[in-house]
C-alpha cells in the first residue's frame, strides 16, 4: 500500500463532510485530521491512532478516521475491537493505564502495517523536517519519529492538519469556497484543538527544558505526534517545509483558522496540482539535515548534549553540511560521562569514540553501536505509566540524535537502527518486560551474526572463487571484508599478489599492508596518484563499500571512485564486497549532495619538514581553505560486479535486493 | 681531460656518418682537441652540471632547461671553430656535451629538447649565412676544392643553385608547400651545402670575420633562446583572460609556476574565480601552490588527491602545468594528472595544459608511463622503520615481501587532452606534431 495517496482521497471525503455540515455523520471514513462531531476531549484521539484505520473499516464507527485506512487491503486488516474501549481507556491522558494494556492496543496498530510498505516508517521519514523535529539529520531522519518535542508538534499538528485538508481540495474550487470550507474546519478544530489543549497545552514550555518531562507526554499525545506527522507528509514534504514551518515555533498558541488559513490556502492549493504530481513521484523521499538552514541548526544546537563549535572558514559548495572545530570538545564530553542523566553511558561511550574516530569502518562502528544499543536495552526500565514500545523507541531516538552529533551516522547504521526500531514495534504485546528486552537483545545479537558476521563469511566465499593462481589484486584503503578475502585466498594456497593503494589523511592502507604482511602476503604498496601507474599490471580490483544506493551507486571511502575509474580505463574488473544490509534504497548521483566532512586540518598538516610554517601561518587566511571529504560515490557503470551475502550481483540488481529482501529480513 | 673528450665525442661522431668516419677522422680528429682542449672551465661546467642532473638537484623543465642553455651557450663560446666546415664542428661541439647531459637525466625531456633547439639554431644560423654568401658571389665558385668535405661535398655543385634558393626559402619559412614540390632533399642539404658555401667564401672573403660571424650569430640565437625560456610564463599568462572568466571553479593539481602565473594573470584583469588544487601527495607540492595562490589573493581550497574524483563535477576546467609534451599530444606531468584527466574526460570538463615551448619533445612516447618515469624513495610513503618492520616478516626467499611503487609522472593520453597553450598561442593535442617541426631539425632527434 502507498501511504502517499493518503492525502488524495481526502477531498472528496471533506467535500461530502462540508456540504453536510459539521453534524452530519459521515458514510464514507472521514480521513485527516477531520474530527469529531462532539467538541470532547475524547474524540480527537482515535482520529489519531494508528488503530484508526482498522476500526473505520469494521466497525464503521463515525469517529474513526484515518487517512491510511482505506489503503491498507482487508488481509491485514486485525479482528477489531469495539472502538469505544479505546475510547474509554485511551481518553484521560492522566491516569493511564499500564503499559502492557496499551501494548496490547499498540499490538493492534502494529499489525496493520504487516506485509505493508511500513508505513509508518516512510510517513515519518518523509515528512518534512519541520514537522519532524529538528533532530532529522542524515539517516537519522529515516527512523521513525525522531526526539522531537512532541508537545511543540502535537501543538502544531492542528494547523498541519487544517492546512492539508484544505490544501488537498481541488484546484478548481473557488477561493472562497475554500476559505468557508476552512473556516468552518476550523471552528471544529478550533474545538477540537481546544480539547486537547487541555491537556497539551502546558507542556511545551516546559518540555523544551527537561527532556525527562517529555518522555512523561501520554502516549495519546504521541499519537497525536504520529498523526500530525503523517498530516503533514500528506502535505508533500516540500510544500510542508514551507507553509508549516512557521507553526511549529508557536507552540501550543490555539490556531486562530480565520486568519491565518485563508493564505495558506491560497497559496498553497496554487501548488497543489504541482506537489501531488511531485509526491507522487517521491518514492523514499528522506529530507536530510541541512546545515545551511539556519534556523533549524540553531534549534538543534539548542538541544545538543554535544557543544559543537562550528569551523569559520567552511568551503561554499559544502555549506549543508556540517563541519566542525575539532578537538576541543572531548575532554569535556569525557568528563561528563559520570553525570549523564539522557544518554546511556555505553551510548555516550561509542558516541565518543566515534567523535575521536577511534572505531572506523562502517562494520565496527556498526557493531559498536548495536553493542551499546544491546546494554542500554538490558539496562532499561519502562517508566510507570510508559508503555515500553514507545518509550524505549523513544530512548533510541535521543541516542541516535547524540550519536549524530558525534559522528553523521553512515547509512549501514541508519539501517541497522531502523531495523532495530522495527524490531521494537514488532514486539509482541504478552511480552513482560524483562521477555521483551531479552528478545530484543537477542534480535540485535542476530543481525549482528547474521547480517554482519556471517555475510562477511558468504561474501569471502563467493569472492575467493573470482581469484585465480597468478593474479594481481589491487585494494583501496582498508575494508575488513577485502582483508578476510585475500588471507583467506591466501590461506587456501592461492599464489597472488597484493597491490595495496593507499592515500591521506587517513593512510589506512597501512593498516592492511601491515596485516596482510604479517601473514606471509607479497604486498606492493602505493598512493593514489599512482594508481594509473600501476594499474597496468593489476588484473583484478576489490573494493569495499560504505553503502551502495539503490540507483547502483556505490558510496564509499573517498577515492573509491578514482580507482575504480582508472581500473575502468585499463578494463581491469572492478569487485565490490559489500553485505547486503549497507543497500540503501536512496539514490544519489555525485559526491556533493550527500557527504561527510572530516577534519580539514588533517589536510593543513603536512608530514614535511619545510612545510611547518606554512600551515601555522596560513591558518586564519580566509581564502585557504581545507577540504577533507569523506566518501565519494562510484558510477555504477564502473563496477563490474557486486558481491553480496545474496550472491554475486551486477549493480543493477541493487534496487531488487532492496525491494525483495529488505521488506521480509530487516522493516518487518 | 683530452682523453674524456676524446671517448666522449668521437663515438658519437661515429654514429651519426660511419661512412665517411675514416676519411673525416684524420681531419676533424685535429680540430675538435684543438678546440675543446682550450676551455677547462667549460669542461668543469659540465661535469658540474651533469653531476646535478644525476643527482637531481635541478627540480622543474624550466630551471632544467635555462640552465642546459646557458651552459651549451658557454660551450658554443668557447669553442674554438676551425676555419673550414665551422658549422658542423660546432654543431659536432653540442651533440657532444649534449649527449652528456641527456644520458645524464634521460626522463627530463627538457635537456633534450634545448640541445636539439641549439643545435637547431646552429644550422638555421649557418644556412642563412650560406644564403647571403652566395647571393652575393658567383655561384659557380661554390666548388668542391675544400678537402674536408670531398666526400660528400662532390654531389652538389650541379644542384648547388636549387639547393641555395630553397635554402634561403627555408631559413624563412622552412618547409613550404614549394620546397616540397621542387623535391629537394632539405635534410641532406641543410648542413652540407651551407659549409661548403661557407667554405668556398672562406677561400675569397675574409676567413675571420665570417666565422666570427656564424658564432656571434648562433649565440644571438641561444640568447634568444634564453630570453623566450625565460619569457614563457608571461607568455603564457597573457592568454589567461581568454580562457578564465567570472566565476570559474578550476581544478589544478601539484605545482607549476606557469599555472601560477597564468592564474595570477586573470586574478590581476579582475576576474574572481575560485581554485582547488589537490595536493599532489607524496610531495605536497600542491600546498606549495596554494601558498603561493593565497598570498596573491585567490580563493583557493586545497583537496586530497583521493577527491578529485568527487569534486570534478563542479569544476568548471583542470589547468595543469606539463613537465613535457610528447609530438603525439601526449603529456607528461606529475603524478596523479592522469586520474585528473580521466574523471575530466567522464564528466566533460575541459582539459588544458599549459606548456612552455621548451617542454615541446619532438619524441614519440612508447610506453611512457615506464619509460619516461622515475621512482622516488619510498620513504616519502612509509616510514622506514615501519618498513623495515614489515620486511623482517619475509619469508626469507631472498625477494621483500613489501614493494613500494612511488613514480614522479604520469602519462596522459592526447586523448584526454582538450587544449595545449603554449608561449605560441593554443592548440589542439594533434597539432603538436607540427608544432614540433618548427622547433626542430628532423636531423636532430636522435641524438
Amino acid at each position: 500500500m502507498d501511504p502517499r495517496r493518503g492525502p488524495l482521497a481526502v477531498p472528496k471525503v471533506r467535500r461530502v463532510d462540508a456540504a453536510a455540515g459539521p453534524l452530519a455523520v459521515p458514510k464514507v471514513r472521514r480521513v485527516g485530521f477531520f474530527t469529531s462531531i462532539e467538541p470532547s476531549p475524547e474524540t480527537p484521539r482515535p482520529n489519531r491512532s494508528l488503530s484508526g484505520p482498522a476500526e473505520a473499516i469494521t466497525s464503521s464507527s463515525p469517529l474513526s478516521d484515518s487517512p491510511s485506512g482505506q489503503f491498507i487491503s482487508p488481509v491485514q486488516i486485525p479482528p477489531s475491537r469495539h472502538h469505544s474501549d479505546n475510547l474509554a481507556s485511551r481518553a484521560a491522558p492522566v491516569p493511564v493505564p499500564g503499559p502492557s494494556a496499551f501494548r496490547r492496543q499498540l499490538a493492534n496498530d502494529r499489525t496493520l502495517h504487516v506485509g505493508s510498505y511500513n508505513p509508518v516508517d516512510s510517513l515519518l521519514g518523509t515528512s518534512p523536517p519541520s514537522s519532524n523535529g529538528e533532530v532529522s539529520e542524515d539517516s537519522g531522519s529515516l527512523f521513525g519519529f525522531q526526539r522531537s518535542d512532541s508537545a511543540k508538534l502535537s501543538a502544531s499538528f492542528p494547523n498541519g492538519g487544517f492546512d492539508m485538508t484544505v490544501a488537498v481540495r481541488a484546484p478548481g474550487e473557488s477561493e472562497a469556497k475554500v476559505a468557508t470550507a476552512s473556516t468552518s474546519d476550523g471552528r471544529k478544530k478550533n474545538v477540537e484543538a481546544s480539547g486537547e489543549s487541555e491537556s497539551v497545552a502546558t507542556k511545551p514550555r516546559k518540555e523544551k527544558e527537561t527532556k525527562s518531562l517529555k518522555e512523561k507526554t501520554s502516549k495519546a499525545e504521541r499519537r497525536a505526534i504520529q498523526e500530525a506527522q503523517r498530516a503533514a507528509k500528506g502535505e508533500g514534504s516540500k510544500r510542508a517545509g514551507e507553509s508549516s514551518r512557521p507553526k511549529p515555533s508557536k507552540p501550543a498558541k490555539q490556531p486562530p483558522p480565520k486568519k491565518e488559513a485563508p493564505q495558506v490556502t491560497s497559496s498553497v492549493s496554487e501548488k497543489r496540482a504541482v506537489s501531488v504530481e511531485k509526491e507522487r513521484r517521491m518514492d523514499v523521499p528522506q529530507t536530510q539535515m541541512q546545515y545551511d538552514d539556519k534556523s533549524r541548526v540553531d534549534k538543534a544546537k539548542r538541544r545538543s548534549v554535544v557543544e559543537q563549535t562550528e569551523s569559520k572558514n567552511k568551503v561554499e559548495l559544502f555549506l549543508h553540511l556540517p563541519q566542525y572545530e575539532r578537538g576541543n570538545q572531548l575532554p569535556n564530553l569525557s568528563s561528563n560521562i559520570f553525570t549523564l542523566d539522557t544518554i546511556h553511558h555505553a551510548v555516550y561511550k561509542v558516541g565518543l569514540q566515534h567523535l575521536a574516530g577511534d572505531i572506523a569502518g562502517d562494520n565496527a562502528r556498526c557493531i559498536a553501536m548495536l553493542h551499546a544499543f544491546q546494554e542500554a536495552i538490558n539496562d532499561y526500565t519502562t517508566p510507570p505509566m510508559k508503555d515500553l514500545t514507545m518509550d524505549l523507541t523513544a530512548k533510541i531516538n535521543g541516542y541516535v540524535s547524540f550519536l549524530i552529533e558525534c559522528r553523521p551516522l553512515s547509512m549501514s547504521m541508519g539501517n541497522a537502527i531502523r531495523f532495530l526500531k522495527n524490531q521494537i514495534r514488532k514486539l509482541p504485546v504478552d511480552l513482560s518486560e524483562p521477555e521483551a528486552k531479552a528478545s530484543l537483545c537477542s534480535e540485535i545479537g542476530r543481525f549482528i551474526d547474521e547480517k554482519i558476521l556471517l555475510a562477511d563469511k558468504v561474501i569471502v566465499q563467493h569472492a575467493v572463487t573470482k581469484i585465480r593462481d597468478g593474479e594481481v589484486l589491487l585494494t583501496y584503503g582498508f575494508s575488513c571484508v577485502v582483508e578476510m578475502i585475500l588471507l583467506y585466498a591466501h590461506e587456501i594456497g592461492r599464489k597472488f599478489r597484493v597491490v595495496i593503494v593507499d592515500s591521506r589523511p587517513n593512510l589506512e592502507g597501512q593498516k592492511l599492508l601491515r596485516r596482510l604482511v604479517t601473514r606471509g602476503l607479497d604486498c606492493t604498496y602505493t598512493h593514489i596518484n599512482a594508481v594509473s601507474y600501476i594499474m597496468g599490471e593489476v588484473t583484478r580490483v576489490f573494493l569495499g563499500a560504505s553503502s551502495i544506493f539503490s540507483n547502483g551507486t556505490l558510496y564509499s571511502k573517498v577515492g573509491t571512485a578514482c580507482v575504480a575509474m582508472v581500473a575502468n580505463a585499463f578494463s581491469v574488473p572492478v569487485i565490490v564486497c559489500c553485505e547486503a544490509y549497507k543497500f540503501h534504497e536512496r539514490v544519489l548521483l555525485d559526491s556533493i549532495c550527500s557527504n561527510e566532512l572530516g577534519d580539514p586540518d588533517a589536510i593543513a598538516n603536512v608530514p614535511l619538514r619545510n612545510n611547518k610554517k606554512h600551515s601555522k601561518t596560513m591558518d586564519n587566511n580566509k581564502n585557504l581553505q581545507f577540504l577533507n571529504l569523506m566518501y565519494d560515490s562510484t558510477p555504477a557503470e564502473y563496477i563490474s560486479m557486486i558481491v553480496t551475502d545474496y550472491g554475486m550481483i551486477p549493480p543493477t540488481s541493487i534496487p531488487v535486493i532492496v525491494r525483495e529482501y529488505r521488506r521480509e529480513d530487516l522493516l518487518l | 681531460m683530452l682523453t674524456i673528450w676524446s671517448s666522449g665525442s668521437i663515438p658519437f661522431l661515429s654514429r651519426r656518418n660511419i661512412p665517411s668516419l675514416l676519411r673525416l677522422l684524420t681531419v676533424r680528429h685535429r680540430h675538435i682537441f684543438t678546440g675543446l682542449s682550450k676551455m677547462p672551465d667549460v669542461q668543469s661546467m659540465v661535469l658540474e652540471f651533469v653531476n646535478k642532473l644525476r643527482k637531481r638537484k635541478i627540480e622543474g623543465s624550466q630551471a632544467t632547461a635555462r640552465c642546459t642553455v646557458e651552459l651549451l651557450r658557454s660551450v658554443i663560446s668557447h669553442h674554438r671553430v676551425p676555419h673550414a666546415n665551422q658549422a658542423s664542428a660546432l654543431i659536432d661541439a653540442v651533440k657532444a656535451v649534449g649527449a652528456q647531459l641527456v644520458a645524464a637525466n634521460p626522463v627530463e625531456l627538457a635537456v633534450g629538447n634545448v640541445v636539439r633547439r641549439v643545435l637547431h639554431i646552429i644550422r638555421e644560423e649557418d644556412l642563412s649565412l650560406a644564403t647571403a654568401a652566395v647571393a652575393g658571389f658567383d655561384l659557380l665558385d661554390a666548388s668542391d676544392d675544400d678537402e674536408d668535405v670531398n666526400g660528400k661535398g662532390i654531389g652538389y655543385p650541379g644542384m648547388s643553385a636549387a639547393v641555395v634558393a630553397a635554402a634561403a626559402r627555408s631559413t624563412l619559412r622552412p618547409p613550404s608547400l614549394q620546397t616540397l614540390l621542387e623535391g629537394t632533399p632539405e635534410s641532406a642539404t641543410v648542413p652540407y651545402t651551407s659549409s661548403s658555401g661557407a667554405d668556398s667564401e672562406s677561400k675569397t672573403a675574409d676567413k675571420s670575420s665570417v666565422t666570427r660571424k656564424l658564432k656571434h650569430d648562433v649565440i644571438e640565437g641561444v640568447n634568444q633562446l634564453i630570453h623566450e625560456i625565460a619569457g614563457c610564463h608571461e607568455q603564457i599568462a597573457e592568454q589567461a583572460i581568454e580562457h578564465i572568466h567570472q566565476n570559474e571553479v578550476i581544478l589544478t593539481l601539484g605545482s607549476s609556476r606557469t599555472v601560477l602565473e597564468f592564474l595570477c594573470a586573470a586574478k590581476e584583469k579582475k576576474r574572481s574565480f575560485r581554485v582547488f588544487v589537490a595536493e599532489g601527495a607524496p610531495r605536497y607540492q600542491g600546498h606549495l601552490l596554494a601558498k603561493e595562490l593565497v598570498a596573491r589573493g585567490l580563493q583557493t581550497t586545497v583537496i586530497t588527491d583521493s577527491a578529485v574524483f568527487a569534486m570534478i563535477s563542479r569544476v568548471n576546467m583542470v589547468i595543469i602545468g606539463a613537465h613535457a609534451v610528447m609530438a603525439n599530444g601526449g603529456v607528461i606531468g606529475p603524478v596523479g594528472v592522469n586520474m585528473a584527466a580521466l574523471a575530466a574526460k567522464k564528466h566533460a570538463v575541459p582539459f588544458v595544459v599549459l606548456a612552455g615551448s621548451h617542454k615541446l619533445c619532438p619524441l614519440y612516447p612508447h610506453n611512457p608511463e615506464v619509460l619516461l618515469n622515475e621512482l622516488r624513495s619510498p620513504s616519502e610513503l612509509l616510514d622506514f622503520g615501519e618498513f623495515s618492520d614489515c620486511l623482517d616478516f619475509g619469508s626469507g626467499s631472498g625477494s621483500p615481501l613489501v614493494q613500494v611503487v612511488n613514480p614522479t609522472f604520469d602519462y596522459v593520453p592526447p586523448s584526454l587532452v582538450s587544449l595545449f597553450i603554449t608561449d605560441t598561442g593554443g592548440h589542439n593535442p594533434s597539432y603538436m606534431y607540427r608544432l614540433i617541426a618548427d622547433y626542430y631539425s628532423a636531423d636532430d632527434l636522435v641524438m
